[in-house]
């Protein structure tokens, strides 16, 4: 992974995941890469998101990584699925799913959502 | 003869544990913390049973395991139905144990043990959603903005897995809840306002129960 460390000079670490970098991924390959990043200080985006099942594994595997005075957690925001773009039952069954949806990831302390709504996130992020 | 006996037993046994599972659907009981899912909880089970499932509390994280309380017979329109409800912990995706500090019952080892109770207790409710639960009640705390994101991926889970599910706006019977914001934010779910700790508008809840769940 060509992630950097976190810089040394109390700047903010972003890193853009594109689809196709996670797309061959297993979905636990998908969670450390997340959970890594947010772990070094960094915000995450992916540039098409987790399916449901992922981001349930996503909540389950930060629950057990969390400790005090070291890890509290992250915070995640998505654009809510659009009723009108849901998958026919056959295309679940297909596999053919649609996930596309940016989602920003990053460590609870560091990120703090101001607004959302169906077509914006807008987020503040501090220096640890 | 002891043998015809003992295996007629078993048959019936197993014909009962086969009727058993095909009526009895587990209904998880969801949502964040502080909606209000242990009240609700209590209160289905002491209208049809008698008895309680867990503590209540105005501390976030009060419920930090699963509990089941089964056979709970709920009547309606002369037929019943015959569920398990399922009071799980309030879903999140941080605990920080320093907000325990806030509570002046909890010094630092009491906060921290609280905390990791937590988190086990949310990885637990979200094993039992992926496994284990054959429709859901989400409750919201209508005082509060239902547009998190903990609600939105939680309702997106469920839906991806097929299961049925109700929104149960709680806390009506506060001065600032807002049913229509909770209707808004998921206008493809059936929203029930409800009190649960005044018990207001229960006819309508255990109608809504037996119509999804029976």
């Amino acid at each position: 992974m060509p992630e950097a460390k976190a810089s040394d000079d109390g700047g903010v670490q972003i890193d853009l995941i594109s689809g196709q970098r996670m797309e061959n991924l297993a979905s636990m390959e998908k969670i450390r890469v997340i959970l890594d990043g947010v772990r070094d200080g960094n915000i995450v985006i992916l540039e098409e998101g987790l399916s449901p099942d992922e981001e349930s594994k996503l909540i389950e595997v930060t629950m057990t990584e969390i400790s005090p005075d070291e890890f509290n957690g992250i915070e995640i925001e998505t654009y809510p699925r659009s009723q009108t773009n849901d998958a026919s039952i056959l295309d679940r069954i297909m596999g053919k799913e649609e996930t596309a949806k940016l989602t920003v990831i990053g460590p609870a302390n560091q990120i703090e959502t101001l607004h959302k709504d169906e077509t914006l996130i807008s987020a503040l992020v501090s220096r640890k | 003869m002891g043998l015809i006996s003992g295996l007629k037993s078993s048959l019936q046994q197993v014909r009962e544990s086969l009727f058993t599972e095909e009526e009895q659907k587990r209904i998880g009981i969801y949502g964040p913390p502080n909606a209000g899912k242990t009240t609700l909880a209590n209160r289905i089970a002491r209208d049809w049973t008698g008895d309680a499932v867990g503590p209540e509390s105005h501390v976030p994280h009060e419920t930090r395991r699963a509990r089941r309380k089964e056979n709970v017979e709920i009547e309606r329109n002369g037929s019943s139905v015959n569920i398990d409800i399922v009071d799980t912990p309030g879903v999140t995706t941080k605990v920080d144990y320093e907000e325990f500090l806030d509570y002046e019952e909890f010094d630092q080892d009491e906060a921290v043990r609280r905390s990791r109770e937590a988190t086990e207790g949310v990885a637990e409710a979200m094993h039992w959603l992926r496994e284990d639960v054959d429709g859901v009640i989400y409750v919201l705390d209508s005082t509060t903005d239902p547009f998190t994101q903990v609600n939105t991926m939680l309702i997106g889970i469920i839906e991806s897995r097929d299961l049925p599910v109700l929104i149960f706006a709680n806390k009506i019977d506060l001065d600032d809840a807002s049913i229509k914001r909770i209707e808004d934010a998921f206008p493809q779910h059936e929203t029930v306002p409800l009190s649960a700790l005044e018990g207001d508008n229960m006819d309508e809840v255990y109608d809504k129960i037996a119509e999804y769940f029976g």
